[in-house]
């Protein structure tokens, strides 16, 4: 079987990874967002600095045909700055929250970012042509005084170097009390929502009026203080197909069949031996953390983000389950990737690690699955991985 | 299961992340501080109902103490003095005593109020009362604070003329970043009616006799200077090898001895099974752990 995750026949290795190496992490640099078009083709990070680094898929190489080609970087823009709210004497930090491309629908690609407070709309252009030879004013812009102009002349268009052109196009602000946590593009690339800790605002609307609410009884056997912060939903994901919905919870991923709100039809356990830490994990404010989640394209392997640098991925076909390392040390070109365990019980068989060994400050938040190919891009504090499925 | 987390460190770290967000780049997070506030109601509901066992376990043990001495003087026994170091078996059957007694009780209350008991029971670990052998039940993830000796804030400790009216409750200044417990009681006395406090407990129970109820139950969070407290529970903890732990020792065999027959010589019952009835006693959990008295 070729199921994504652990299949006799799959194995993931190393592509790139993104950004610097030093142990000492510039909190500016962290990425806070991952997000690849429609096509794939484009691959966009936001950090807690408040850039946008867009990077775009290199057609494959003549010379060495046998490597996808890789991801470098495309456009590099300051989408948001830190601002301050004097009425309320607060700072609004410029940290990228969300980031969601629309369809492509001419030769610009446009996205949303946004951060606490603001929604921007982002064209991205290229330019590969110059106009030159324009009549009022000459080559470095001056312009020309009319009355010296004594013949007219049509402006040609020259090549130029590619030029990488963001320009916000839209800047949608005011419309939230409390954070933005998340946008997302309605499938009629018309209308997009965008939420708050509290409200969910409606851009272009189109109001439906019905609503359902999925929602899983409690299992009173495992009550605890902590019930309510481990239940809390922090990523939901459409499947691509439209059929299924999955929302990721602290310590657990669950599949929702959209006919069917009593319960989830797939639950699966990302990290099961912290339930047992939980108090030093709100102590320290890890347990805090929101986890985000995915699909592959075809819906049949979902995959989020664990600590250690691990993450892991779920196959609901072979119910298969594989957790794999995001390190430097794992980075070679092509060098496959080897499945990680956790040891729970009292034994720690060889290469497992022990649940307090686990680091804690190295979690990956945020995943991305290429909507086509098994591409993923995983996002380590400030380094952004790609990996890809070994080409046989 | 969770390991055991101490309901009131809980509550303390929960108001110091709820201070600390107000200075957080970026300003408050509303759902961060919403998930905060759930363990802060879940670890008051816990903090709460061992008071309320706590409060019940010390009128028992008034009880037990008034009508000890009155049995003493009626026919003083020679006792064997215990082995200061046989606490176990000295707890062990207050414990069972005690348990007994609140089985009796706890099953009426089960009968009166089966939602509660129920839920409680399934959140905490159920009392046992009729179980002969007291061992030791596996602690729940709502570990009872009794384990470690209890940080009753002074307001609980009632002066012997118990007609205190003891109202507390407790400040977190936003600007000094302290934390105080204001109590609008008495005298801040050092209780020796306290079951806690290990060496005092022989004292002079005879005064203690009302128990003020109303005392301490608000809505208000009741939240008091944990820090003092624990510090206070600590030294308290040392005190085990005191001399007076040789009374305290006698005294719990005094009630072992009388065994089943004890609860007839409470000529209070009637007023206990008022008493538990009014509190959720399911979270007589803390029944079935060694009552930390001597």
């Amino acid at each position: 079987s070729t199921g994504v995750a652990g299949g006799n026949d799959f194995q993931w290795c190393f592509s790139q990874v993104k950004g610097a190496i030093d142990e000492d992490v510039a909190e500016a640099d962290i990425i806070s967002t991952v997000e690849f078009n429609y096509s794939g083709e484009l691959l966009a990070t936001g950090d807690k600095g408040g850039r946008v680094v867009i990077f775009q898929h290199e057609q494959e190489s003549k010379n060495r045909p046998h490597l996808r080609g890789e991801y470098n970087v495309y456009s590099t823009f300051q989408s948001h700055e830190p601002e301050f709210d004097y009425l309320k004497s607060l700072e609004i930090e410029e940290k990228i929250n969300k980031i969601r491309w629309l369809p492509q629908q001419n030769a610009a690609h446009f996205l949303l970012s946004t951060n606490d407070k603001t929604i921007k709309l982002w064209k991205i252009s290229e330019r590969d042509k110059r106009a030159e030879g324009y009549n009022l004013k000459d080559e470095d812009g001056r312009l020309r005084d009319p009355f010296r102009i004594t013949s007219l002349r049509v402006p040609v268009l020259m090549p130029m170097d590619l030029m990488v052109e963001a320009s916000p196009r839209r800047i949608f602000a005011n419309a939230h009390t409390y954070h933005i946590n998340s946008i997302s593009v309605n499938s009629d690339h018309e209308t997009y929502l965008s939420a708050d800790d509290l409200r969910i605002n409606l851009w272009h609307l189109e109001i439906t009026d019905r609503s359902f609410i999925f929602e899983e009884p409690e299992d009173p056997s495992s009550r605890s203080f902590f019930s309510e912060i481990i239940s809390s939903i922090s990523d939901v994901k459409f499947s691509h197909s439209g059929r299924y919905m999955m929302t990721r919870d602290y310590l657990s991923v669950k599949v929702w069949d959209l006919n069917m709100e009593n319960r989830p039809v797939e639950t699966y356990q990302v990290h099961e031996y912290l339930r047992s830490k939980l108090c030093s994990l709100y102590e320290n404010d890890c347990i805090f953390d929101k986890f985000e989640c995915c699909w592959n394209g075809s819906d049949s392997a979902i995959m989020t983000g664990s600590y250690n640098n691990f993450f892991r991925m779920f196959d609901r076909n072979t119910r298969r389950d594989i957790t794999l390392e995001a390190s430097r040390e794992s980075s070679k070109p092509r060098a496959t990737l080897k499945p990680r365990k956790v040891s729970t019980g009292g034994k720690r068989k060889k290469d497992e690690i022990s649940v307090d060994s686990l680091d804690f400050n190295k979690k990956i938040l945020h995943t991305a699955w290429h909507p086509k190919d098994n591409v993923i891009a995983v996002a380590a504090t400030n380094n952004l991985y790609i990996f890809q499925d070994k080409i046989n | 299961m969770e390991c055991a987390v101490d309901a009131q460190s809980l509550i303390s770290i929960s108001l110091m992340k709820i201070h600390n967000s107000r200075t957080q780049r970026g300003g408050i997070k509303l759902h961060k501080n919403l998930l905060v506030s759930y363990v802060l109601r879940n670890a008051r509901q816990v903090y709460i109902k061992e008071k309320y066992a706590e409060i019940y376990r010390m009128q028992q043990y008034e009880e037990v103490m008034t009508v000890c001495n009155e049995i003493q003087e009626l026919n003083p026994l020679e006792l064997d003095a215990e082995d200061a170091d046989d606490e176990e078996q000295a707890r062990a059957a207050c414990c069972g005593e005690e348990a007994s007694l609140c089985g009796t009780a706890c099953h009426r209350d089960a009968a009166q109020q089966p939602a509660a008991h129920g839920r409680a029971a399934s959140a905490l670990h159920g009392c046992s009362p009729l179980e002969d052998d007291h061992k030791e039940p596996e602690p729940s993830y709502y570990r009872s604070c009794c384990m470690e000796a209890s940080p009753v804030s002074h307001c609980d400790q009632f002066p012997a003329n118990s007609s205190a009216h003891c109202n507390k409750t407790t400040v977190l200044d936003l600007d000094t970043h302290v934390v105080t417990t204001v109590e609008n009681g008495y005298l801040h006395q050092d209780c020796c009616c306290d079951a806690l406090q290990c060496g005092q407990s022989a004292q002079s129970p005879a005064k203690k006799r009302k128990v003020e109820f109303g005392c301490c139950i608000s809505d208000a969070e009741e939240v008091s200077d944990f820090t003092a407290a624990r510090k206070r529970a600590k030294r308290e903890d040392c005190s085990y090898s005191s001399p007076d732990y040789t009374d305290t020792s006698n005294i719990s065999n005094l009630i072992s001895i009388f065994g089943s027959g004890f609860s007839g010589l409470l000529s209070r019952q009637a007023d206990l099974d008022q008493i538990c009835s009014k509190q959720v006693l399911a979270s007589l959990g803390a029944w079935t752990r060694a009552i930390v008295a001597f």
